[in-house]
C-alpha cells in the first residue's frame, strides 16, 4: 500500500498527484461535504483545535468555525445523544469516537435510538449521521486502543457498517456515508491511516454506493474475503501464494452491512474455495456469518470447508504481544494450504 | 513537614520567595444557581391573587380532563385494550403545566410515563397510546407535533433535547426544548451528560424532574444523597428550581420562567417538581409491597385537582355549573377514547421491513419474501 519515497518523487516528476494518506482523504471527504452542505456538523473529543488525535479533522474548525466542528465535553453517550437531537432538527452530524474501545459508553444511544429511530417513527424521523470509529490493532496501542468492535455494530439492525481499506475508498465511502439518510458506523482502520496512494482530492473520485464489495485481486484457486486492516495482509498473502502455485482472488467487502453476498458468492462459485480473514475474534465474529452465508449460497461449488483466519478469542493483548494475535500472511497461507487442494484441481 | 508548628509565625524568608500558585477562581458564582429552601407554592398563598383567571380556568379544565384520561387509560389495561399503562394520577399538574408552558414551535421530550403531557399539548390520545397498546412504537409524526417519541430507556431522551435545542439555536430559531424525567432517571449517566452538555453549550433546554418519590419500588433515599435533585443543577452551572409539583399554577409559573429564560439565551434550567405517584408504577405493579397506605392518603389530601378547585371556588371563579361542565367535557373525551380504543388496530405484518433502512438490504428483501410466503400460506389454509 505504501508508495516508496523514490516513487513519490517519480510521481511528482511525472506530474502525477502527490501521494495522499488515508487520514488526509478522510479529512478531505468531511471538508468537501461540509462545504457542500451546511447541515453537516463534525463533533467529538479533540476534533476542533487539535484536529483529532489522528489529525483526521485537521483544519475543519479553522475553515468552518467551532459551531461546525465542535470540541465536545468528554462523554461519548452525550456526544451521540446530542447528535441524535441535532439530526432530529435536520442536521447531519458526523461524530468522531476517539478510539474503538472508547465508543462503548455511547452504545445505548446507538442501539436504542440511532439504529431504531427511523423504524420506531415509521420513517418520519430518519437518523442521517455518521459515527466514525478508529478501530483495530497493529499500531502498538496500549490497553483499550485496539479493539475490533465491528461485530457489535453488525449485530444491530438499522445501522450500516462500512470500513475502507484504501485511500480512495476512504474518501468515496465517507462521502457516501455522510450523504446517506441512514446512520453509518464508519470504521477506520487505524493502522492504515498513514497508508499512501496516488489518489488525489483533485482527481475525480470514483464514488460507489455503500454495500458493494470489490475484487481487489482476481484469481482462480481460492477467494480470500476480507476488509479494512486485513486487506493489505491478504494481498501480500496472495502474492506469496503464487510461489506455491495458488492463484488467489481477494475480495474487499468495504461494507459489512449491507453485506454484498452477490459479489462474494460469485467469486466463491468461480474459485470453489474460501477463507475469511479479519482481526476480530473468530467465535461469533463476522467470519461466522460470512462463512455460513457462503455455505448456504455456494454449497455445491465448494471444494473445501470455508475457513476463517481471525484474531484469537481473547481480550486484545498488550502491544508487545499483538503480532501473535493479529492474522498475518503466514497464518493466511496456512489456512489456504488446508483447502483440500489434493481433492480437487 | 517536620517543621510544621501549631503556633502562628511570620513567613520565613524562604516562604516569602515561594512562587504563588496559578490563580484560581470559581467559573461562576454558585449562589444564584441554588434552589430555594422550600418548593415554590402559589395556590393557597397571597401570590395566587396575581394569577390570571383565564389561565386558572384553562388549567382546571385540563387537570380534570387529565385525571379522567388517567382513569380511562388504566381501565383500558383491565379490558385488555392497553398492554400496560404507567399512570400519572396525582402528577397531572406537572404533565399539564409542561405542555402549556411551551409555544407551538417548541419541542417536548416525554418519557414513557408522559403521554398525558403529549395529549395536553394537542396530540390525539389514541396516537399517544399506540406504544402502550403495542401496535406502533410511535403513533405520531414527531416533527408534525414537535413531540419526540415517548422514550422508555430512562433519561436517554435528555441529550436528544439538548442536541435539538442546540441545533435550533445554531440555525437561529428561537426554539426551546422541554425534557421530562423522573427521580429515578436522575441517577442515569445520560442525565448527567445531558445537563453538562446543556450548560456548556448554554442550550435552550428546560429539564423537568418529576420527583414522585419512587422509581418503581425504590424510594428517593436509595437513589440520591443530594440535598435535593434541584441542587444537582449547581454542579453543572445552571440554576435549579424547586416547586410544589401538585400546585399547577406554581409549576406553570416556574416552567414558563425557565422557558422564557432559555428562549432569551439565558441557557438551561433544572426544575424539580415534588409530587407523588398515587397509582402503582404500572397496572402490573403492586405498590402495597413498598409503601404504606397512610402515605398515599396524605398525598391524596394534597391533590393537584383539589388544590386548584379550592382556590377557584374561594375566589368565586368556579361554581357547580363550571365543575359539571369540566367533568362533562372530560367524560366526553373518555367515552370517545374508550370507543376508539375498542376497535382493533389494523396492522400489516409486511410493515416490519418497511422502515429499517431507507432502502431495504438484499437480506431484508429475502426475509420479507419469506414472511410474505408464510402469510400467503396462512390465507390459503384459512
Amino acid at each position: 500500500m505504501t508508495t516508496a519515497t523514490s516513487g513519490t518523487a517519480a510521481a511528482r516528476a511525472a506530474g502525477r498527484p502527490k501521494p495522499a494518506t488515508m487520514a488526509q482523504a478522510l479529512q478531505r471527504a468531511m471538508r468537501d461535504a461540509m462545504a457542500e452542505d451546511p447541515a453537516v456538523h463534525v463533533m467529538g473529543e479533540d476534533v476542533g483545535t487539535l484536529g483529532g488525535v489522528f489529525r483526521v479533522t485537521d483544519g475543519l474548525a479553522k475553515e468552518f468555525g467551532e459551531d461546525r466542528c465542535t470540541d465536545t465535553p468528554l462523554a461519548e453517550a452525550g456526544i451521540l445523544g446530542t447528535a441524535v437531537g441535532m439530526a432530529m432538527y435536520g442536521l447531519r452530524p458526523v461524530v468522531e469516537m476517539q478510539f474503538d474501545a472508547f465508543a462503548y459508553p455511547a452504545f445505548e444511544q446507538l442501539v436504542s435510538h440511532v439504529a431504531r429511530m427511523r423504524n420506531r417513527t415509521r420513517g418520519a424521523m430518519p437518523m442521517p449521521m455518521v459515527i466514525r470509529v478508529p478501530y483495530g490493532g497493529g499500531i502498538g496501542g496500549v490497553e483499550h486502543h485496539s479493539d475490533s468492535s465491528e461485530i457489535y455494530y453488525m449485530a444491530t439492525p438499522g445501522l450500516h457498517v462500512v470500513t475502507p481499506a484504501t485511500v480512495e475508498d476512504a474518501y468515496g465511502l465517507l462521502r457516501q456515508a455522510i450523504a446517506s439518510d441512514d446512520p453509518v458506523v464508519f470504521l477506520e482502520p487505524k493502522r492504515l491511516y498513514w497508508a499512501k496512494s496516488d489518489w488525489s482530492p483533485e482527481a475525480p473520485a470514483r464514488v460507489e454506493p455503500i454495500g458493494r464489495a470489490v475484487v481487489r485481486r482476481p484469481g482462480t484457486g481460492a477467494t480470500l474475503i476480507t476488509y479494512g486492516p486485513s486487506l493489505p495482509v491478504c494481498l501480500e498473502a496472495a502474492e506469496a501464494a503464487t510461489a506455491e502455485g495458488w492463484d488467489l482472488e481477494v475480495v474487499d467487502l468495504r461494507s459489512l452491512v449491507p453485506f454484498d453476498e452477490d459479489t462474494v458468492a460469485a467469486s466463491v462459485r468461480r474459485t470453489g474455495r474460501a477463507v475469511v480473514v479479519h482481526e476480530s475474534g473468530g467465535f461469533a465474529g463476522p467470519g461466522a456469518e460470512i462463512a455460513a452465508r457462503i455455505t448456504e449460497l455456494c454449497f455445491h461449488h465448494l471444494e473445501a470447508p470455508v475457513l476463517r483466519v481471525a484474531g484469537f478469542d481473547i481480550p486484545y493483548p498488550p502491544p508487545m504481544l499483538e503480532r501473535h494475535h493479529l492474522p498475518g500472511v503466514d497464518r493466511v497461507l496456512d489456512a489456504v494450504a488446508r483447502l483440500q487442494w489434493e481433492a480437487g484441481n | 513537614m517536620q517543621q510544621r508548628s501549631s503556633t502562628v509565625q511570620e513567613p520565613s524568608a524562604a516562604q516569602a520567595h515561594r512562587p504563588t500558585p496559578p490563580a484560581w477562581r470559581p467559573r461562576t458564582d454558585p449562589a444564584p444557581l441554588l434552589p430555594d429552601a422550600e418548593p415554590l407554592r402559589v395556590l393557597g398563598t397571597d401570590a395566587a391573587a396575581d394569577a390570571d383567571p383565564a389561565l386558572l380556568r384553562r388549567l382546571y379544565a385540563e387537570l380534570v380532563r387529565g385525571r379522567r384520561y388517567n382513569a380511562q387509560a388504566t381501565a383500558l389495561t383491565k379490558q385488555g385494550r392497553l398492554a400496560v399503562y404507567p399512570s400519572t394520577t396525582g402528577q397531572e399538574a406537572c404533565e399539564i403545566a409542561a405542555a402549556l408552558a411551551l409555544e407551538e414551535r417548541d419541542w417536548l421530550f416525554p418519557s414513557y410515563r408522559d403521554t398525558l403531557a403529549a395529549v395536553a399539548r394537542g396530540l390525539d390520545p389514541v396516537e399517544a397510546l399506540t406504544l402502550l397498546r403495542g401496535d406502533r412504537h410511535t403513533g405520531y409524526d414527531p416533527r408534525e407535533h414537535r413531540i419526540a417519541p415517548l422514550c422508555t430507556p430512562l433519561a436517554t431522551q435528555l441529550p436528544h433535547a439538548v442536541g435539538l435545542a442546540h441545533a435550533a439555536r445554531l440555525k437561529g430559531d428561537d426554539v426551546v426544548a422541554l425534557a421530562m424525567v423522573g427521580d429515578g432517571g436522575t441517577s442515569e449517566g445520560d442525565f448527567h451528560e445531558a445537563l453538562n452538555f446543556a450548560a456548556v453549550w448554554q442550550a435552550p433546554v428546560v429539564f423537568l424532574v418529576q420527583n414522585n418519590g419512587f422509581a418503581i419500588s425504590v424510594p428517593l433515599a436509595k437513589q440520591t444523597a443530594a440535598p435535593s435533585l434541584a441542587h444537582k443543577a449547581v454542579g453543572y452551572g445552571m440554576p435549579g428550581r424547586l416547586v410544589d409539583g401538585n400546585d399547577v399554577v406554581a409549576v406553570h409559573q416556574v416552567l414558563t420562567e425557565a422557558v422564557t429564560r432559555a428562549r432569551r439565551g439565558g441557557g438551561p434550567t433544572l426544575v424539580e417538581a415534588i409530587t407523588y405517584r398515587i397509582d402503582a408504577h404500572t397496572n402490573a405493579d403492586d405498590a402495597t409491597r413498598y409503601r404504606a397506605d397512610g402515605e398515599v392518603e396524605a398525598w391524596r389530601a394534597h391533590d393537584p385537582v383539589l388544590l386548584l378547585e379550592r382556590e377557584l371556588t374561594e375566589r368565586g371563579l368556579l361554581d357547580e355549573d363550571g365543575r359539571r361542565a369540566a367533568a362533562e367535557a372530560a367524560e366526553t373525551m373518555a367515552a370517545e377514547l374508550r370507543e376508539r380504543m375498542n376497535a382493533d388496530p389494523v396492522l400489516d405484518p409486511m410493515d416490519l421491513f418497511t422502515h429499517v433502512y431507507a432502502e431495504q438490504t438484499a437480506q431484508l428483501r429475502a426475509q420479507a419474501a419469506q414472511l410474505r410466503a408464510e402469510l400467503d400460506a396462512e390465507d390459503e389454509n384459512r
